[in-house]
């Protein structure tokens, strides 16, 4: 009823194979847009910037990167926080050495950076696959983190071994550094992710995001048609990289500021950045945002709920927000393994015809 | 006898050209197991070539050689003429040589359409930077891949589940799709892999006439497999027949059928 296709033709096959090919979804996007850019910058404070707008913002983009490794192309990976701190600690050496560029450079050549590292990781996996690839991947997770803790060099010689984000700006305006107003931090993050998002999308629908399906599903067939699994497998982890890295160096100069490496970027956030791909849906862009959201809107909802409302202890509080996550993906695996992406796509499906049953 | 470079014209008025694919002496062994046995044979060019026999007989293992996956121990694959080197299945398929499995291998999280444009992917010369900017050079290249591909499909009257995913469509179908997907890499050999097999009479009936039109429409040269004989009797212009590895006959359909080894290898044969 509401959400009709009837009447919406398509009279070429640019149109049929546009993102949004539905008219309503299409006019839902641009008004979220709209808001996202032109209603929540002015209204944007500390609490609401630093508690859920950044965080879901850097973690859509590391979302989005691992969900073209795992999702799209089938690739495990269990090194997502090791890449990322590969993005943070290049986005921290290019800060530092060239002080005056701007900050969208360093970010995008963080992620360069990181894409190149991701490759590097990547090349077991044209041997090894599922289990053993994760484990391979977990062995960067290890090795990249002490690594950062290792080597002076990548700190700066720092007698506290953390790095800390110095304040630079883009076009005059402070986006980094305890000075950066919260409007400037969120639009930086927002730019990025819309960046992120588009160029995403775009590689997923054409012939780059088959090429990645068809090495998921079925490998050997893949390479009758003529995928060089080399290649395909390559492409899928320097894009999946790229991502992540800009979402590392993100998630250290934005949003936290200083970064200890094995607390910011342990195993612990590649298990939480695969569970958001998990839970919001494999293979699905829309999915990397909805897991992101979900993940970091938990905690807060919990502590709300929980501390605020029923007034419980915030420890115990801390320990449900565990069991949670922890019964959700068990949920999730079983009772609907592509995620809230699918779910959403079913409540489409049944909006297309409520109230009518046929 | 005719020459290799040699063409004729069939009763039916379709022109084979001369062989485009010709398999010298190959032996191909798997441990002790010997899959194929000095088997020699040639395709010529627009004809339709099968590969019968019993079950285990190699078949499979020929057309596997064919296409890449196996690298025989012994003999020369020769592709117009060229020896060819040992190669990988993804490079096979740029020569222009695609295929169809036994058991059904299509990407199920995909729908038809994606399917089939998988088959284009020889075709696509876009990069990374330029996909991921979409306007312009992908958007046109994926425009006019689409118009090949819907034509593929329009050809095969699956217009109806373009949208669907592979994953829901009944047997038949997907069979079908598998042939899409094929054509749509537009090859210049096409190989089929028991393409009717586990179909109703009616489903059997729709393969062949595709069979045959493809054929006759892309003049593509087809090798299959197949164990129907009827099917092969009325299909193919030459058949070839192995049995445990070994070739026991090669010939048109009727040298075939009178062909006493062929008759004891199917029929089986009293030893006393």
């Amino acid at each position: 009823m509401f959400y009709r296709e009837a009447g919406d033709f398509k009279l070429s096959y640019v149109e049929d194979s546009q993102t949004f090919p539905i008219r309503f979804d299409r006019y839902r996007y641009f008004a979220v847009l709209a808001v996202a850019y032109g209603v929540i910058p002015f209204f944007v404070n500390d609490y609401w910037a630093n508690a859920i707008l950044l965080p879901f913002l850097i973690y859509a983009i590391a979302a989005i990167g691992l969900n073209i490794l795992v999702g799209y192309c089938g690739q495990v990976s269990l090194g997502t926080g090791g890449f990322m701190a590969v993005g943070a600690y290049a986005c921290y050496k290019l800060m530092t050495a060239f002080p005056d560029v701007s900050m969208f450079i360093h970010v995008l050549l963080a992620g360069g950076i990181t894409a190149l590292i991701c490759v590097l990781f990547g090349l077991p996996s044209l041997r090894i696959k599922g289990f053993y690839l994760a484990v391979a991947t977990l062995a960067a997770q290890f090795f990249l983190v002490w690594l950062f803790n290792r080597v002076p060099w990548f700190y700066n010689y720092s007698a506290s071994g953390q790095i800390n984000a110095p304040e630079r700006e883009v076009f005059g305006i402070i986006v980094t550094g305890p000075n950066a107003p919260a409007w400037a931090t969120y639009m930086f993050c927002l730019i990025f992710v819309t960046f992120c998002a588009v160029v995403a999308r775009n590689l997923t629908r054409g012939t780059q995001g088959r090429t990645w399906m068809a090495i998921r599903d079925m490998d050997i067939a893949a390479e009758i048609i003529g995928v060089s699994p080399l290649k395909a497998k390559m492409t899928a982890f320097a894009v999946s990289g790229f991502f992540v890295g800009i979402s590392g160096a993100l998630f250290f100069s934005v949003y936290l500021g200083a970064v200890e490496v094995g607390e910011a970027f342990g195993i612990n956030k590649s298990f939480l950045v695969l569970f958001m791909v998990i839970i919001g849906g494999l293979g699905s862009i829309f999915g990397s945002f909805a897991g992101a959201a979900f993940l970091v809107l938990l905690p807060v909802v919990l502590k709300v709920v929980g501390v605020d409302m029923l007034g419980w202890p915030t420890d115990i509080v801390a320990h449900f927000q565990l069991v949670i996550v922890g019964a959700l993906i068990v949920t999730f695996l079983i009772l609907e393994p592509h995620g809230l992406a699918q779910l959403w796509r079913v409540a489409k499906e049944k909006l297309r015809l409520w109230p009518f049953p046929h | 006898m005719l020459d290799q470079s040699d063409s004729y014209v069939t009763e039916d008025g379709r022109t084979i050209g001369p062989v485009v694919m010709e398999m010298k002496n190959i032996t191909l062994r798997f441990g002790g197991v010997v899959a194929i046995k000095d088997i020699s044979f040639d395709i010529r060019e627009g004809e339709i070539r099968a590969i019968i026999g019993p079950n285990g007989a190699g078949k499979s293992s020929m057309l596997n050689v064919i296409s890449g996956f196996y690298v025989p121990q012994d003999g020369e694959v020769l592709f117009h003429g060229k020896k060819r080197p040992p190669m990988r299945p993804y490079e096979v398929a740029r020569q222009g040589i695609a295929r169809t499995f036994q058991n059904i291998a299509l990407f199920d999280g995909m729908s038809v359409l994606d399917n089939v444009m998988t088959g284009r992917l020889n075709y696509m010369k876009t990069n990374l930077f330029q996909q991921a900017l979409w306007k312009g050079w992908a958007e046109k290249e994926e425009t006019e891949n689409r118009e090949v591909v819907e034509k593929i499909i329009d050809f095969l009257e699956i217009q109806a589940i373009r949208k669907t995913p592979v994953a829901r469509l009944p047997y038949g179908l997907k069979k079908r799709v598998e042939l899409a997907r094929a054509l749509a890499a537009e090859p210049k050999l096409l190989l089929l892999d028991e393409p009717m097999a586990g179909m109703n009479v009616e489903e059997k009936e729709d393969m062949s006439r595709f069979i045959l039109d493809v054929n006759d429409e892309f003049g593509t040269t087809i090798a299959l497999i197949e164990h129907d004989m009827g099917v092969v009797m009325d299909l193919s212009d030459r058949v070839v027949v192995m049995d445990y590895g070994k070739k026991i006959g090669d010939g048109t359909p009727e040298e075939v059928r009178n062909n006493q080894d062929v008759i004891d290898a199917y029929l089986g044969v009293s030893h006393d």
